[in-house]
């Protein structure tokens, strides 16, 4: 602990005797274990109220599943490229990282385009969250997971400017690295939105 | 532009609500008339709005929950009044829709914003002292989490006079909490000042997770823990794993209210009972998140004052973590009536007997920790032992009404009522004002006087079983709760009596407020000069009162359970280093404060459904976060020599009383 050096640009310099990454990742896990409990109160709800259709359209009849299976894809797709920007962030490539960050991006952007155009159709047939228990359970459930995807997309975006603006330095790294596991436990939430929202509503 | 707001949402037809209004009016304007007279404004923000410090944290949560205390109390006494009074016909003096309001806002203000910053600030207060931390993990989620909570309290109190307050009880049930049924904002007050004051309270529980997971002083492991440490660890798991339930149950009753969506609603597929259900599985965990740090705090100060080691340190320990994982296994016992049927019952029923289990090994930890020891009775003490009195018969009348069959009687009786106040004042109230007593120099530097502790003590005590004895008979005589008037007026001296209660009640909240004045203003004979009063054992004792922003100038070591005892004992205590150190600490921020603020503006327009305001609101907050992401001078080193120069500062009196610290020291070792 040699940090008697007290300069102007000391922020370098405290970075390399304060390594509290680990200790935000910590916190970060954390949370995530919270969020997760979020969903299962979520989940739990849909499936308490998955068969109070009060006389509406039921799962079979409203979901698409070649749809979803498209917004899978984006999304787990996405997982795999910002997968390929955390192996550069680490190989310190700065502008490959910046390239597959923006890849990520649009997989993103398309997915919550892919579900909020998913939602307004369903919308104006007539099977809005405000028609069954089960409807409301299912909006709130699919768009919950859609408005943290949001808030993912709003945080990639301003990691792309940190990452522009001050290089990868170690708390923009600590930054990307929490961010990555945001988005990677989005990915497992969707799965789980996948098999028992809409494979179990069509069965 | 306004939503539902205007002019005729000012209850000026109340007189009550009015005349309350001009009291607060009058002594806010006192109040800030004299920061503002004292020129005080620029330290207020300087060195308390922006702190980061947890020192100053918790004591400011602990104002908070002080203020908070009086309004809550404010509300009791108003219902024990009205029930005095309201009897064979008679009316009382509070229409129905102001008492429904009146004994939500008391069980909501109790809990979330008195017990809850009480022991959050208690937390912030020691944990890092005690586990020999200069900070915790992240000052400034710290920071945000009370203001946060702040932001909750200034919600709720607007709604004493912008619109109403939710009516339908501290948990706001549906059917009931839906627009249908209470179309008024009331339950939108309740529903955001909740979830403002939640996410600032998951925060803090995150927060102190990690700080005592990763932040302990090297050699200090998990079971070398001070008590009231690991009592905080499993509070604060217990917060993190029970508040997204609540944020869930709130989060469904608004999308009820605001989208038109059917959870709970009766018609359409709802169905009330998931939120029962929701509710409650946060809500049980959450009683045990107020008393588990409680009963760190006896077990701290019984073995302080009995000059022992805690009797059990470890089962002590294992009674504590078992409590928190039962505290998940039993929440359907608050609604055995609901129609579970009778295995269901049977299960959670045995469960909630079961936890009685290592309580009691709590109890008998404590009186074994007294046995033979030389005690002191101090303020703290008493406190202690009224607890263990008073909390073992609540939890006797608890395993009753864990019975389901005895509970479809006294179900929502004023029996279960009396029952859950003698757990939550003999155990949460009584523990927060012991550790008030026990914890206030390390906090402020003096000790409180001891003579209007001790009234303070025998005016709650005895206030207690004048107010809620009666209860319990009037829960047998089949009370329900909740009533604004009742027909039988064989009743009414019981409540006349529970009425006299409160009263003492109140006279010993007075006596805690006078003691807190008197002993500032006597704060020079009450100096602690040695950061010991009490001659401790827990490494908060070590530092200075109230000690240094950095607390520790050298992180002590943490090999020994009751480190510093074990210091004083061995002749190391106090001794300081050749050399000192640089010492690196969070810079202060104002971030918190306007992200506390842009909250109350986004609660307000969402309450009031004034759109722009909600925007404006929430915009607010993510740009100030941003603010703070993009700041990147958050840190900065205290110089060596600083550091020197504040600890040579605080041995000059030190030296001197060290010697007789140490004989106190061994006056106290067990005969």
């Amino acid at each position: 602990m040699n940090s008697s050096v007290i300069t102007a640009d000391g922020i370098a310099v405290h970075e390399e005797h304060h390594d509290d990454s680990s200790k935000t990742l910590l916190g970060f896990w954390i949370y995530l274990m919270s969020d997760c409990l979020i969903f299962s109160a979520l989940f739990a709800t849909f499936a308490v109220l998955s068969h109070a259709y009060a006389g509406g359209p039921t799962g079979k009849d409203i979901f698409d599943l070649k749809y979803v299976l498209g917004e899978t894809m984006l999304l787990l797709v996405s997982s795999f490229t910002f997968g390929m920007a955390m192996l550069n962030m680490h190989a310190d490539k700065r502008n490959k990282l910046l390239g597959w960050m923006v890849i990520t991006f649009l997989f993103g952007a398309a997915f919550v385009g892919m579900e909020i155009h998913e939602f307004v159709g369903l919308i104006h047939e007539g099977a809005g969250p405000d028609r069954s228990a089960f409807l409301s359970a299912y909006f709130f459930l699919v768009g919950t997971h859609g408005l943290h995807v949001t808030c993912g997309l709003i945080w990639m975006g301003v990691m792309m400017h940190m990452v522009h603006r001050y290089g990868l330095d170690g708390i923009v790294k600590r930054r990307l690295s929490c961010l990555s596991l945001f988005w990677h436990f989005l990915d497992v939430i969707w799965i789980c939105v996948f098999t028992f929202v809409y494979l179990h509503g069509v069965l | 532009m306004f939503g539902k707001l205007s002019l005729s949402s000012i209850p000026f037809d109340q007189p009550i609500v009015m005349w309350t209004l001009a009291g607060v009016v009058i002594m806010g304007a006192f109040v800030l008339g004299a920061v503002t007279y004292y020129r005080k404004w620029t330290y207020l923000w300087k060195e308390w709005f922006t702190t980061v410090d947890h020192k100053r944290i918790g004591i400011m949560y602990i104002i908070l929950a002080l203020v908070m205390l009086l309004r809550g109390f404010a509300d009791a006494i108003m219902m024990r009044g009205q029930q005095a009074m309201a009897a064979a016909g008679a009316q009382g003096y509070l229409p129905p829709h102001h008492f429904d309001q009146i004994f939500s806002a008391h069980g909501t203000i109790m809990i979330f914003f008195m017990a809850m910053p009480f022991v959050v600030g208690l937390m912030n207060m020691i944990v890092p002292l005690q586990i020999g931390a200069r900070d915790v993990a992240y000052p400034f989620l710290n920071s945000l989490s009370f203001w946060l909570t702040a932001c909750g309290v200034v919600l709720i109190m607007l709604s004493l006079f912008i619109g109403d307050f939710s009516a339908t009880g501290w948990l706001a049930y549906p059917p009931l909490s839906e627009l249908k049924f209470s179309p008024t904002v009331g339950v939108d007050y309740y529903i955001w000042a909740l979830q403002l004051a939640g996410l600032g309270t998951t925060l803090s529980g995150i927060n102190f997770v990690v700080t005592i997971l990763r932040m302990r002083t090297p050699g200090m492991a998990l079971m070398k823990m001070p008590v009231f440490t690991w009592t905080a660890l499993v509070t604060n798991i217990l917060i993190v794993a029970a508040f997204p339930a609540l944020t869930v149950a709130l989060a469904l009753l608004g999308a009820d209210r605001y989208l038109g969506m059917h959870f709970f609603t009766n018609d359409l597929g709802g169905n009330a009972m998931m939120y029962i259900n929701l509710i409650w599985i946060w809500g049980h965990p959450e009683v045990y998140i107020l008393m588990v740090p409680c009963f760190g705090v006896y077990s701290e100060i019984i073995s302080t004052f009995s000059g022992k080691p805690l009797f059990g340190y470890k089962s002590m320990v294992y009674a504590t973590v078992a409590i928190g994982v039962m505290s998940f296994l039993v929440w359907l016992h608050h609604f055995f009536t609901m129609g579970s049927g009778a295995n269901v019952n049977a299960f959670f029923g045995i469960a909630t007997m079961i936890i009685s289990i290592p309580t009691g090994v709590k109890v008998f930890n404590w009186l074994f920790t007294m046995y033979r020891g030389r005690i002191r009775f101090t303020v703290p003490v008493l406190w202690t032992i009224g607890f263990m009195v008073t909390f073992v018969i609540g939890g006797m009348t608890g395993v009753l009404l864990a019975v389901p069959g005895a509970d479809f009687v006294l179900h929502n009786s004023l029996f279960l009522i009396a029952h859950f106040h003698n757990m939550i004042i003999g155990g949460v109230v009584f523990g927060c004002l012991a550790a008030l007593n026990f914890w206030f120099p390390k906090a402020m530097g003096f000790k409180l006087e001891e003579r209007w502790g001790k009234w303070s003590f025998w005016c709650w005590l005895v206030g207690f079983y004048v107010a809620f004895v009666p209860l319990y008979m009037l829960g047998l005589m089949g009370a329900t709760r909740r009533m604004q008037h009742y027909d039988n007026p064989a009743w009414q001296p019981y409540f006349v009596v529970a009425f006299i209660g409160a009263a003492i009640i109140f006279a010993g909240i007075g006596f805690t407020l006078l003691q807190i004045v008197v002993s500032i203003r006597n704060r020079e004979a009450n100096r602690d000069l040695t950061g010991d009063p009490w001659g401790g054992r827990t490494l908060e004792w070590a530092t200075s009162s109230p000690p240094p922003f950095y607390n520790f100038a050298v992180l002590p070591k943490g090999e020994e359970l009751d480190q510093f005892w074990h210091d004083k004992e061995a002749g190391v205590a106090y001794r300081q280093p050749a050399k000192y150190e640089d010492i690196h600490m969070p810079r202060n921020t104002g971030v918190g404060v306007f992200m506390g603020a842009f909250g109350v503006l986004l609660g307000f327009g969402l309450i009031w459904h004034i759109w722009w305001l909600a925007i404006l609101g929430l915009v607010g907050m993510i740009g100030s976060f941003l603010t703070r992401a993009y700041d990147r001078d958050v840190d900065y080193y205290v110089p060596a020599a600083e550091v020197e120069k504040i600890e040579r500062a605080r041995m000059v009196p030190l030296n001197g009383l060290i010697d007789r610290v140490d004989v106190a020291a061994s006056e106290q070792r067990v005969a």
